[in-house]
């Protein structure tokens, strides 16, 4: 009799739920607790294991779906139907060995000592033994053991009221770690087995050494989520060319002319890696938007002197950064970070704030801390003498990192817009263009006049996950405020 | 040329404290040829050199001080103790020494190549090491390095230390005692060192930023602890920040900021203990694709190993409680990893020790952070006057505290604050780690009359029937 997989009510009020991602087709065998479908309730995104071991017959439900509890979700074969699981386990497993590169494992073998490489096999070889071991101990081998499987009743053994609704974690411990031993707890990451996936035989629900051993013998790999574990080292032994992301072939570009190759090393390959990321991770949008800096430049040309003495430099980077500080603390979501994980925005009740240097080597970004909590002549003094630091190569550790939102300014070349990108993991960074003197009509429709005041291109990019445009469109507005009475900005700040 | 060809270690380690020499000796065991790095006067890191044990040292012979004079009350007097501070001093660094020299033979013993240098990355394979002038720059090529080069003191921002104002190491060298101490901050390096001097006679004031004295653990535990310290010390202040310090003809003024600032701004001594940063500078780690946290340490996974597949890294320099023994399991941990085993750090109970008097020592789930967890626990709280050997340790203010699963009964986590916590709480550990339950604890039999009773009779309280209380209610 073909076997349904219905969706249950996952509690807290919540009856339905959409169907985000289908895992399996029909013909596909699945075993108990494989992900088959991921369905998102209004709180959250969840993964639903398959409650059977079987062959998927039919999947009534796809994506986009919205599905109530009760609904049928996937459809199992009859038992009868399923084809035997040997070959599907082997293609499996062949699959895992030409991902192992056997040569190198070969090599890797080589340079360890006999006992050691007994001890501490590959991951891909490790499998197999374990599956042939296994074979031979019991000797019906694979398909006797799967041939019992379905005519077991899931959880038959579960009073109804504890029975695991599918989806929900193993019974026993309530949401805590499982509880075995550390032993066991080895034991299970060398056979490759979830414990949260196994019924603990031992007193309160305890996970004990046999229960592992058992459970790696019915199902050679329960862990799912390689990814987010650590991929296990195959040894020491150099492992470069193995994680070049997939991209497209280079030509053969002497064919067309003479060319020279430059190593990117350093900082430049740093910068190479960083902004990958932030453009790879980061849905960014750039706002732009254009501020009057007349008063402030005339504040800045008045004062520049006594700054000076005091050995900074009065510029007006340090004077946005100044009042950064407090435009930050009232748009606390652009000076923050998002877990993904968590799912949650990390608001930081810090203001440490990173500014772009260009130096002979390329692109460094010291951070300033506390920004919100030092006097602007210190500050101005700190920024030059750090600036000038950082030029020297004489900034390292510490003094790069922490930082909350990021500051970066190509005045002084020239520029009246650019589109910086973000610094993983902040949420947001301003760019600074070059401040001219334009003429600006102020007034209405009717009474009007042309004014010349010193105006600054600002362009702040953000992570639109976090914030929005309208977001970013207050953040300039309350900065240019900020920034257009220098008297009110010392007071604020 | 033949200098171009770096030499080749299959393990390099940077670094030689706990993390770094555990992670050395495992990856030895394991087979692996090691070469181990270190920039330090001696080999044993900060813990061996200027921490943990040179401060239990001078804490026990200055708890002998207090205990002496408890003593009176029992009946025996013995005259006033007279200190001889360079005695004591000597007697701390042979216990280090005669620790270091056993590091030493034990690094012979396994082959490891130790190099005294300071090693900078070059790339995910190579390090530069520099010995600091003697034989220059050499290139030293690797298949897996761990990098534990441990954390520092961190300064009050734009302060620096001196002769006055002191970091830890500067107090644990003891060059003399301070009429006036000012301890900032009211971790447990504040608290067991402010202890020290405060016992060798030193009037001492401590602040603290937060609203209480070792704000992780759990109120109730901290308690008796910090009445003791409130009765020992001159004066401990809660919510006050130091925002200046100046030095100023032989004396240290500080300027304070909150409610209940100290009445006296100057002190012969300041003693910062605000915590720890991780030692990060100079490693180059800018050209290898090692990456930084926010808060400045680096990122590792379970197995330890950084953002970098070379490259693992271990203890203070990753963060977390910074603790010697942590870093202890995660070299052995990363060693196993680079030897090909399936390794992870998954360690459900890392005990934390305050070596004050009485010591305070927790491991597992506390029970603030079930509450921020929002998990629901049962709290079993034994009380020492009901022990008998409490009673006859002078120790009655003691407690024993265990956090249980509701339901099973399983143990989470255990807190204790008294004499010899330190000890004790490894009852604890081992309970938590097994995933035991209470009645595990309660049918085990503790010998009579010891504190390691008060574990197991919490456990028979939690099930109900205590022996030396009366049953619950």
């Amino acid at each position: 009799m073909a076997r349904q997989f219905t969706f249950a009510d996952p509690g807290e009020g919540i009856h339905e739920a959409e169907v985000v991602e289908v895992n399996v087709s029909p013909g596909d065998h699945v075993e108990e607790g494989d992900p088959v479908l991921v369905v998102e309730t209004d709180k959250a995104e969840t993964e639903l294991p398959s409650p059977y071991t079987g062959q998927v017959q039919d999947i009534p439900v796809s994506e986009g779906d919205t599905v109530e509890v009760d609904d049928v979700l996937v459809v199992f074969a009859d038992d009868d139907d399923e084809a035997p699981a040997d070959g599907d386990e082997a293609t499996e497993r062949d699959t895992t060995d030409g991902d192992g590169e056997p040569g190198e494992m070969a090599e890797a073998g080589a340079a360890r000592t006999t006992a050691e490489a007994e001890d501490a096999p590959t991951e891909p070889e490790g499998t197999d033994e374990d599956d042939e071991d296994a074979e031979d101990d019991d000797e019906g081998g694979k398909a006797a053991a799967v041939g019992e499987l379905p005519t077991e009743e899931p959880h038959a053994e579960h009073p109804s009221d504890e029975r695991p609704e599918p989806g929900s974690e193993r019974a026993g411990s309530a949401g805590g770690p499982v509880p075995a031993s550390p032993a066991t707890r080895r034991l299970a990451r060398e056979r490759g087995i979830d414990l949260t996936r196994i019924e603990g035989s031992g007193p309160h629900g305890r996970v004990t050494s046999q229960d592992v051993e058992d459970a790696a013998e019915q199902e050679p790999d329960t862990r799912d989520d390689e990814g987010a574990r650590p991929q296990r080292d195959e040894g020491a032994r150099p492992q470069r060319d193995e994680r070049a992301p997939e991209r497209p072939e280079l030509p053969d570009f002497e064919q067309w002319g003479p060319i020279e190759r430059v190593r990117l090393r350093s900082i430049r390959r740093t910068t190479a890696r960083r902004v990958a990321v932030s453009w790879r991770e980061i849905p960014q949008v750039t706002h732009h938007d254009v501020v009057d800096v007349t008063a402030l430049e005339r504040w800045r040309r008045e004062h520049s002197a006594q700054v000076e003495d005091a050995g900074g430099e009065l510029s007006l980077m340090v004077l946005v950064t100044k009042a950064l500080a407090g435009v930050l603390s009232r748009h606390p979501r652009f000076n923050a970070s998002l877990d993904l994980d968590a799912e949650e925005i990390v608001l930081k009740h810090h203001y440490h704030i990173g500014l772009a240097v260009d130096t002979d080597d390329g692109l460094i970004v010291p951070v300033i801390r506390d920004v919100d909590r030092k006097p602007l002549i210190g500050l101005a003094t700190e920024i030059s003498g750090l600036i000038g630091r950082v030029r020297a190569r004489e900034v390292q550790g510490e003094e790069l990192t922490g930082g909350t939102f990021t500051v970066t300014n190509v005045g002084p070349l020239g520029g009246d817009g650019f589109t910086p990108l973000i610094r993983h993991p902040e949420v947001a960074i301003l760019g600074m263009g070059q401040a001219r003197l334009e003429q600006v009509v102020t007034g209405d429709l009717d009474a009007h006049r042309t004014v010349v005041q010193l105006r600054l291109p600002l362009s702040l990019t953000y992570d639109h996950r976090v914030v929005d445009g309208a977001d970013a469109a207050r953040f300039i507005g309350d900065l240019g405020s900020a920034i257009a009475d220098p008297g009110a900005l010392l007071l604020n700040t | 040329m033949a200098d171009d060809t770096p030499d080749q270690t299959q393990l390099l380690i940077v670094g030689a404290g706990p993390g770094g020499y555990a992670a050395a000796f495992r990856a030895a065991d394991l087979g692996l040829s090691v070469t181990l790095v270190y920039d330090d006067d001696r080999v044993g890191g900060v813990c061996l050199l200027r921490g943990c044990i040179p401060s239990k040292a001078l804490l026990e012979i200055t708890e002998l001080k207090l205990l002496a004079r408890e003593a009176a009350s029992r009946g025996l007097s013995f005259g006033d103790p007279e200190l001889d501070l360079s005695r004591m001093r000597d007697w701390k660094d042979e216990v280090v020494h005669q620790l270091v020299g056993g590091l030493e033979g034990l690094m012979k013993r396994r082959n490891i190549d130790v190099i005294p240098a300071r090693a900078r990355f070059r790339s995910s394979n190579e390090v530069i090491l520099d010995d600091g002038g003697n034989g220059g720059e050499r290139r030293l090529g690797f298949d897996r390095a761990i990098i534990a080069t441990g954390s520092h003191p961190q300064p009050l921002p734009d302060i620096a230390f001196s002769e006055r104002i002191l970091d830890s190491s500067g107090a644990l060298a003891l060059g003399d005692v301070p009429e006036r101490l000012l301890v900032i901050g009211g971790g447990y390096v504040g608290l067991e060192l402010g202890s020290v001097y405060a016992a060798l006679g030193s009037a001492v004031t401590l602040v603290e930023m937060t609203d209480a004295l070792l704000p992780t653990a759990d109120p109730d535990l901290v308690e008796p602890l910090a009445e003791q310290v409130g009765e020992r010390f001159d004066a401990v202040h809660l919510g006050v920040s130091v925002t200046g310090l100046r030095e100023d003809d032989g004396r240290v003024e500080a300027a304070f900021d909150g409610d209940e600032p100290p009445a006296s701004t100057s002190y012969d001594r300041v003693l910062i203990a605000i915590g720890r940063r991780p030692n990060l500078d100079g490693l180059g780690l800018e050209d290898t694709e090692v990456e930084i946290d926010a808060d400045g340490s680096i990122t590792v996974d379970e197995a330890r190993r950084t953002t970098d597949p070379n490259i693992y890294a271990v203890g203070d320099v990753t963060g977390g409680q910074q603790l010697a023994h942590e870093a202890f399991h995660e070299g052995i941990v990363a060693a196993e990893a680079i030897a090909g085993r399936p390794a992870a750090f998954d360690a459900r109970a890392v005990p934390a020790v305050v070596y004050t008097d009485p010591q305070l020592a927790w491991c597992g789930l506390s029970e603030q952070d079930a509450a921020a967890q929002e998990r629901e626990v049962e709290i079993v709280r034994f009380p020492w006057r009901a022990s008998g050997r409490a009673l006859t340790l002078g120790s009655d203010r003691g407690m024993t505290k265990l956090v249980t699963e509701p339901g099973t009964g399983r143990l989470l986590g255990v807190g204790i604050v008294g004499r010899r916590a330190e000890s004790l709480i490894t009852e604890g550990v081992l309970a938590v780690e097994m995933g035991a339950v209470l009645e595990d604890l309660a049918r085990s039999i503790a010998p009579h009359p010891t504190l390691s009773e008060t574990l197991h009779e919490a456990a028979q309280l939690g099930i109900g029937s205590p022996l030396h209380l009366p049953p619950k209610g």
